[in-house]
């Protein structure tokens, strides 16, 4: 036996409030990201995962202030992304009751930042995040892409997972944008390529739309973890569901 | 009323630490300090470590590394993650750091089976060696949360055991010292019994 395969759900942030169209029951105020992560958590959640779309200077406060409060009430693992460009910003999220940070364009555009926060705050807490898309809707190559896939940024998504492990990543984000909201699926091809070219954790994110999938994602792509949004937004399914179906097809999952 | 004072010396996780002893905590004041006299006055100590190793070893001022190895003899303390590799005789990480030696045992990095991958990162189970006041109400095999690349394979103050590739000792506990491997603040319910049954504990 080894360590359990995770499940985190992902709540996306906006001026300190949930969208993506919360829709839970018995949930006094589904915008509140207090309130959702204590609903996950209820829920068996192995993690949570808080990605800040606003990210501006402006709003940073009440991120801190969101984080603060997530952390003072729910007893898991929070990890923290968006906008995080400097060292300081590790340093308050982190004071701020985060315990991972996740850099994703940052990262690329100055690679150093990432060894400089391993080196720092240590690489359980660096989290990079890596937005994929396929090169020429070719199956077996993919390349690094930034700003929702906007912007390419020539950096082959292999050399590039390999050079942040050895800079000091903890754990790779990967999310597949060929299929980020297509509910199709993960790309396994992608993430198994990516798992075993390195020694680190894999999370698995990108194209989730039924249960399903989160099995294929560890049985086919080999993550280490799994991460959705909307299938547990929209009360599709609980985390409680998706846990069971995975454990009922043999996967290790702590319940 | 006891005073538990968290350790602060720049390094660890200190407000997940003492915001989940101050969500069990009945009477006891939580209080994060590097304070020499705070720390001599406290009753009970938790020590905690996150990152390199070196780099916790080295945070510690000569000061503080004194005090903390006086005071943690008499009084209960709880160290977490590298706070409790630091207390083993020496870890290998960072080509070779000597530890505080209050406990049995050495640090080794995980070996790379295939499949296994290091960081050992999230929940696993943990298995019981012996008994303990501190593992009461909290049920044989329960799942904890886990972060670290590095661990201690065998030792005489072994309580709990935990597979990742191989089996490692996952708490150690001598006389008034309780030391774990994961990461109770991050382990939810489990984790809060854990720190409850520290704060009940009496040496």
């Amino acid at each position: 036996m080894s360590v359990a395969k995770r499940i985190i759900p992902c709540l996306d942030v906006d001026q300190g409030r949930v969208v993506k169209g919360v829709n839970f029951l018995n949930i006094r105020d589904a915008g509140d990201p207090v309130e959702v992560a204590k609903r996950y958590d209820n829920e068996g959640a192995d993690e949570i995962t808080m990605l800040d779309i606003t990210a501006s200077h402006e709003t940073r406060d009440t991120t801190y202030k969101t984080v603060e409060s997530i952390a003072s009430q729910v007893f898991i693992p929070l990890t923290v992304g968006g906008g995080i460009r400097k060292l300081e910003d590790i340093k308050k999220l982190l004071r701020s009751g985060a315990d991972k940070v996740s850099i994703n364009t940052s990262a690329v555009e100055n690679p150093d930042f990432v060894k400089e926060a391993a080196d720092k705050f240590g690489s359980q807490c660096i989290v990079v995040a890596v937005d994929a898309k396929s090169i020429n809707d070719s199956p077996d190559s993919w390349e690094v892409v930034t700003y929702g896939g906007r912007n390419r940024t020539g950096f082959d998504v292999l050399e590039w997972t390999q050079q942040v492990t050895e800079y000091g990543a903890g754990e790779i984000l990967l999310t597949s944008m060929d299929r980020d909201g297509t509910k199709e699926g993960f790309d396994n091809k992608l993430v198994s390529s990516v798992s075993s070219g390195i020694e680190i954790p894999v999370i698995a994110s990108g194209g989730v739309g039924n249960l399903n999938h989160l099995i294929e994602g560890i049985k086919i792509g080999g993550a280490e973890a799994v991460l959705a949004a909307s299938i547990f937004h929209y009360s599709e399914y609980s985390i409680r569901e998706a846990k069971e179906a995975m454990r009922d097809a043999g996967i290790n999952i702590r319940l | 009323m006891t005073q538990v004072v968290v350790i602060d010396y720049g390094m660890g996780n200190l407000h997940s630490v003492s915001k989940a002893l101050e969500a069990v905590a009945d009477t006891e004041k939580i209080t994060i300090s590097s304070a020499l006299d705070v720390i001599k006055k406290a009753d009970k100590l938790v020590f905690p470590g996150v990152g390199a190793i070196k780099d916790c070893m080295d945070a510690l001022s000569l000061d503080l590394k004194e005090t903390i190895l006086e005071e943690i003899q008499k009084k209960p303390t709880f160290a977490i993650c590298v706070g409790m590799q630091m207390l083993l005789e020496s870890s290998e990480e960072n080509n070779g750091v000597k530890g505080l030696n209050v406990l049995d045992g050495h640090v080794k990095k995980f070996k790379a089976f295939k499949g296994i991958k290091v960081p050992h990162m999230g929940w696993n189970k943990v298995k019981f060696l012996k008994d303990h006041f501190l593992l009461r109400n909290i049920p044989e095999s329960s799942f904890f949360y886990f972060v670290h690349s590095y661990c201690c394979l065998s030792s005489k103050d072994a309580l709990t055991e935990t597979a990742h590739g191989e089996n490692f000792i996952s708490s150690l506990a001598k006389d008034n010292i309780f030391a774990v491997q994961f990461h109770p603040e991050k382990s939810q319910d489990t984790g809060l019994e854990l720190y409850k049954n520290f704060l009940d504990w009496r040496v």
